[in-house]
This record gives C-alpha cells, sequence and structure tokens, in this order.
C-alpha cells in the first residue's frame, strides 16, 4: 500500500472518532476528496518541477502516532529561547505535551488547535477564519486539512501588544520507524495588536519523519506580526511548510525563514492583501550542503493600491546541495501604486550545489514599481584579495564573506536572543568566530 | 628591504609593468608617481600578491626572501600592507571582529597564541587614539556606509594594528579633505620608523607636503623612467606630467 492508499484509508478510521456532523466535517470531505483526486504533487506539476517527493514518499509512513511520548525538558532545553521568558506551544510526535508547554487564556488565548475545533465557546472564530485563507486547490495543503485536528491556536484581540515571544515546538521522538505529522495552525491577531512567533520543528534522532503542515495567519488593521521560522532539523527530517498570509489595512506582516537543516525542505508562503498600505516581508537564509535540498516557493498577491512587499533570499550552498527560489508577484489592475521587490542572492561554493531561481511577475496594474533580481556566483574576488592582504586566510576569508553574505537578512530578526542564537548557529556552519564585541 | 629587479607583469594579454627597478631600504620614504594607467597601483597589486596579475620577469625580495610563491595572506605575515584604493565593504564584520581575525591569523602564522581579550582591548584603544578614531566607529560593520575619508582613515588604523614592515599606500589621498589629510598623514609620520619602510602612491603633491618622501621616482608607460628626492615632486606639481611625455617621446 503506498503512502496515498494508506492516506485515505486512514482518512475513514479518523473520521469514526470525530463528530461526523458538524460543519468541519464538510470540510474535511471535500479536502480529502480533493487530495485523493490529485495525489502527491510530481515533477509534472509546475510548481513542483524542481523538486522531487519520490524517495521521500518510499518510506513507510505511520500516520498517527500510537503512543504518547514524553520528553525531559533538559533533552530538548537547547532547543528553545531559555534566556527569557516565552510562551510555549509544545507538541511531541502530533500530541500537545502540557508538562513542556505555557498556554494562556488570560485577555488572549495562546493554547491548542484540538480545543479550538471541539469546544463550542471557539465556534464562531472556527467558522469564521479556519480554512478561509489556506488553498483548497493544493493538495497538500487539503490533505492536511482533512487530518487537522491539532496545532497551534492562537488568537489575540485587538490593541494588545503580547511582550513575550510564542515558540511552537514540533518534535518528533523518533520512537516509530518513520512518521507523517500534519500539524495545523492558527493565528489571528487583532487591530493594532503586536506578535513575535518562533516556530520550530525538530527530530530527535536518524529517523525520518514527514511534517506536512499548514499555518493560517490573519493579521487585521495595523496588526504587526513578526514570524520565524527555523528549520535546523535532522538530515532524516522532511518538511513541508504551507504558510497563508492574510492582511488588512495597514498591517504588517514579516515572516523569516532560516533553512539549515532537513533532507527536503518545501516554503510554500503565500501573502494575500485585502486593504490599503499594507507591508508584506518576506526573507530567508539557506545554508546547506551534503544532499540536503531546500525550495522556497513564495506568492505575494497584490490586490489593493498603496501596498508593499518585500522579499530578499539569501542561499549558499556546498556539495551536493540543491536549492529553488521560485517567487511570484501577481499585482492585480486595482493594484495601482504597488513597490513589490525581490531578490534572491545565491553563492554556489562547490561545482555539485545547484540553484533553480526563478522570479515571476504578472503585472496588471500600470502605476507601480517592482523589482526583482536573482544572482547566482561565487564570492566576491576583491573582498577575498583585501582579507588576504590582511594575514586572513583565503578559508577563513571565505567563511567571513559568507557570513557577511547572509548578514542583512539576519539584521532584520527583531527578538535579540534569536538574533543572537542565529547568527551563533550561522557562524558556527560557516567556520567563523564572530563573538567579539567591544 | 624591498628589492624589485627587472620586473614584468601582465594582465591577460597585456603587460603593464615593463622592466621595473626599485630598491627600498628601512627606514625610507618612497613616492611613487605618475599619470593614469602609467601602472602605479598594479605594482602595488602585485607586491601584495594579487593573483589576477602575472609576472612575467623579473623578481621581487622582501628581505632577501623571495615572494613571487608565497599568498597574499603569507606576504601579510611577512609584513607587507597594502592600503587599497577602494577599500572593501564587508557588512556584518565589524572592525574589531575583522582586526581580531586578522592579528590572530598572523600570531597563528608566526607560531604565537592568539592574542588575549584583554590585551587585545588596549591594543585597540592605543591605536584609535592614535588615529583620532571614535571608538563608536570601530563596532560598524568594516566600511560599511563609511565615506571616502573615514575608509581611508580606517585603513591607517588597520596599519596601526597590523604594523607592518613594508607599508604600501594606494592613492591614500583620494577622497580626503584637508583635515583627514591631516590625521592620516600625521598617522602615518607617527607609524614610521627605522625599523620599516613605506610606498606611498599617489598622482599628487598634496599629501607628500605633510609625509615627506626620501626619494620620488616617476613611472610612465609601466617602468620607472626619472627619480630624484622630495623636489622632484614640486617639479612635477609645477610642470605636469606632460614634461615627462615629452621628454620620453623625445
Amino acid at each position: 500500500m503506498d503512502l496515498k492508499e494508506k492516506l485515505l484509508s486512514s482518512f475513514m478510521a479518523f473520521e469514526e472518532r470525530i463528530d461526523v456532523h458538524s460543519e468541519l466535517h464538510d470540510v474535511r470531505t471535500l479536502a480529502i476528496k480533493n487530495f485523493e483526486d490529485k495525489g502527491f504533487p510530481t515533477k509534472k506539476d509546475e510548481a513542483w518541477k524542481y523538486t522531487s517527493l519520490n524517495s521521500v514518499l518510499k518510506n513507510d509512513f505511520t500516520v498517527f502516532s500510537k503512543k504518547e511520548n514524553a520528553i525531559e525538558f533538559n533533552h530538548v532545553k537547547k532547543y528553545f529561547l531559555h534566556e527569557i521568558d516565552t510562551y510555549k506551544l509544545v507538541f511531541i510526535d502530533g500530541v500537545f505535551n502540557s508538562h513542556l508547554s505555557s498556554t494562556t487564556h488570560e485577555g488572549m488565548d495562546i493554547c491548542l488547535m484540538s480545543s479550538a475545533l471541539n469546544k463550542p465557546k471557539y465556534k464562531m472564530v472556527i467558522d469564521n477564519y479556519f480554512n478561509k485563507i489556506a488553498s483548497k486547490d493544493e493538495s497538500l495543503t487539503t490533505l492536511n486539512t482533512a487530518f487537522a485536528n491539532e496545532g497551534a491556536y492562537i488568537n489575540i484581540p485587538k490593541s494588545k501588544v503580547v511582550h513575550k515571544p510564542i515558540e511552537i515546538m514540533y518534535f518528533s521522538t523518533g520512537s516509530e520507524v518513520a512518521l507523517l505529522t500534519q500539524p495545523r495552525n492558527l493565528i489571528i491577531v487583532g487591530e493594532n495588536s503586536h506578535v513575535q512567533i518562533i516556530e520550530r520543528h525538530q527530530s530527535l534522532n536518524k529517523n525520518p519523519v514527514l511534517t506536512n503542515s499548514v499555518t493560517e495567519i490573519f493579521a487585521q488593521k495595523r496588526a504587526i506580526v513578526d514570524y520565524y521560522k527555523i528549520q535546523n532539523d535532522n538530515l532524516g527530517a522532511n518538511l513541508i511548510d504551507n504558510t497563508y498570509v492574510s492582511q488588512k489595512q495597514e498591517s504588517h506582516v514579516s515572516v523569516n525563514t532560516f533553512s539549515f537543516g532537513g533532507n527536503l525542505t518545501r516554503n510554500n508562503l503565500n501573502f494575500y492583501h485585502f486593504g490599503e498600505r499594507i507591508t508584506s516581508t518576506l526573507n530567508g537564509i539557506t545554508i546547506i550542503g551534503e544532499k540536503q535540498h531546500v525550495d522556497h516557493y513564495t506568492l505575494v498577491k497584490h490586490s489593493t493600491p498603496n501596498c508593499e512587499s518585500f522579499q530578499d533570499y539569501k542561499g549558499i550552498y556546498s556539495d551536493s546541495s540543491t536549492g529553488v527560489f521560485n517567487g511570484k508577484i501577481f499585482v492585480e489592475r486595482e493594484a495601482q501604486k504597488t513597490n513589490a521587490f525581490q531578490k534572491s542572492n545565491n553563492i554556489l561554493l562547490s561545482d555539485k550545489a545547484t540553484i533553480n531561481a526563478k522570479p515571476q511577475l504578472e503585472i496588471f496594474a500600470d502605476d507601480v514599481k517592482c523589482s526583482h533580481g536573482c544572482t547566482v556566483g561565487q564570492l566576491d574576488e576583491t573582498a577575498l584579495f583585501y582579507m588576504q592582504q590582511r594575514g586572513i586566510p583565503q578559508k577563513e576569508a571565505k567563511a567571513l564573506l559568507m557570513y557577511a553574505f547572509s548578514n542583512a537578512v539576519i539584521e532584520s530578526i527583531k527578538i535579540p536572543e534569536l538574533k543572537q542564537r542565529i547568527t551563533k548557529i550561522i557562524a558556527t556552519k560557516l567556520g567563523v568566530k564572530i563573538g567579539f564585541d567591544l | 628591504m624591498l628589492s624589485i629587479k627587472n620586473l614584468h607583469a601582465s594582465i591577460g594579454d597585456k603587460e603593464i609593468l615593463k622592466g621595473i627597478n626599485l630598491e627600498v631600504k628601512a627606514g625610507e620614504i618612497h613616492a611613487i608617481m605618475g599619470p593614469n594607467g602609467a601602472g602605479k597601483s598594479t605594482l602595488a597589486s602585485i607586491i601584495a600578491g594579487n593573483e589576477n596579475y602575472e609576472v612575467t620577469q623579473g623578481e621581487i625580495t622582501l628581505d632577501g626572501e623571495d615572494l613571487s610563491e608565497l599568498a597574499p595572506e603569507e606576504r601579510a605575515h611577512k609584513g607587507v600592507f597594502l592600503s587599497f584604493q577602494y577599500p572593501v565593504e564587508i557588512p556584518g564584520v565589524s572592525v574589531t571582529n575583522f582586526m581580531r581575525t586578522a592579528i590572530n591569523e598572523t600570531r597563528k602564522a608566526q607560531g604565537l597564541e592568539e592574542m588575549p581579550a584583554k590585551d587585545m582591548l588596549k591594543f585597540i584603544r592605543e591605536k584609535s587614539e592614535l588615529l583620532e578614531i571614535d571608538r563608536k566607529f570601530l563596532s560598524r560593520s568594516l566600511n560599511e556606509g563609511f565615506s571616502g575619508g573615514e575608509k581611508k582613515r580606517n585603513e591607517i588604523f588597520q596599519m596601526a594594528m597590523l604594523e607592518p614592515k613594508l607599508a604600501i599606500l594606494d592613492e591614500t589621498d583620494s577622497g580626503l579633505d584637508i583635515d583627514a589629510l591631516r590625521i592620516v598623514a600625521n598617522g602615518v609620520n607617527k607609524l614610521k620608523s627605522d625599523k620599516n619602510a613605506i610606498i606611498i602612491i599617489t598622482h599628487y603633491q598634496r599629501l607628500l607636503d605633510y609625509i615627506v618622501p626620501d626619494f620620488v621616482h616617476v613611472l610612465y608607460n609601466g617602468k620607472i623612467v626619472k627619480s630624484g628626492d622630495a623636489s622632484l615632486a614640486l617639479e612635477l606639481e609645477e610642470k605636469g606630467y606632460d614634461w615627462i611625455k615629452q621628454e620620453q617621446e623625445a
């Protein structure tokens, strides 16, 4: 039985466990039908031209974890930002772990999706927001929708500054030989509110994992959301991250993706505008080697006037690693005075590394400023010579330059402890000592 | 200290240096002047070990040691310093981090331990005072957003930190106003000693009012065509480079 068949038959078992009369049932039924019709994407799909799921799908994934596994905090402390106080939503093999988590219902909800989907007090929110921005066509998104039952539920009311960042952690213990997990996150940020969220997937051993996650983010008027995705997982872990952002007037949403680990990572990041003077920021740093593969597939849909979007993706590829950047910008006819900027800068460190960079702009408004720039190259020779002339050997000079190359995106991290953490990870990966300050 | 004999060098098919001879002894200051395209910056790059140029003939030795097989960082470890005409920007790497890395790599090459952080801080403080550099400047990213004058001052600060045997200043005065020029020149004058040597590459006489050379050479069309003392620079200022060109063509 291949994975698709396994999933379709386990859907039936899954349905038996849940309330088949709720409206959600209809949503799930349509979703599974869509997945059944389309199946897993292949290279014949234009959107998956450079990323093949074949070898990942060959693993014999367990679709539901049968055991509730516990983890000692000390074993996973290093994955958290333990220097500061944060809200924590921790899931182990897809199951919420209250012991490691720190939720709240005081003036806002930072808690679990399973509660939100089942308890009557959340029904109105779920009816108004759940699955309202996520794609109903895209096969993997609908697969997630069909099985959606656990993940982060964050609802911030209006005029609230959330002072502590929220850490959403998905751990896989590897107690199953291979595990498929499908987290579903729903994040709603009210007018004038401000929240910072960090999401991380981490497997704790080498067993293969496939995470197919969907995150919906709704930013109301003037809301500010800073979202950070840390993808520094083991080499057995595969991640398909589908994130959909809906923005209202004057809101600012930034998503920063740091891709350093994993075997195969696909980031589908989509922004939709419903109002004027919206700002969307999409940044990424990818540093991979060996046979790793990272695919950034972004979409910004400008449908309203006077909005801006900024994309800055930096990639460094060594050994036989492969990268993809497919950045789409749609500017509809009404979206006059749009400013849309996209940059994808890549460095290849070996002959066997590859990057496929494909900017796509479809512009139907006539008073806009749009730019895109993709560069693929090696390190700047003049800069290398300058450093060597100061006594820095070529290997160290290259590492320093690569660190400097990633720096623009690092500068945009607004949580100091997180910025330090990411800087350290990058410096370690590149073999550079940066920790000296006056 | 530095001995250049019959140096010929090309970039691709084009020969730029056509037989340079130059002797620089410890304690001396040499100025190399000449019109654009003569090969002045090329000479500086080649002494520093830039691999884009090919030495086709001749030799360069430092204290009797042949430099031709040495990589740029190895020449730096032997005490060669080049102040760049266009210093490179390296965002994300602060001036202090850059200097710390450079100094410790040089010490490593010389078999020494890394300089302890406390000593490094003291050293940095001393040298930044020497060049009237504000401490805040040192935590900025290397050359990023620096004005022309600040970049050049930062080059001389690095020279002060690295204490080279042979310092080559490539067009250090270009882009400097009077005040910046004074500060840079003061810095260089404080750093010069009877143990090191300085080669100043410039178009203009102005810097040489502040850093008085022992010898002035005119580089024209890939060769040193005239040598003299500091008064030669004044003569060039009066007569311009056409005088040299006419002499050569005669």
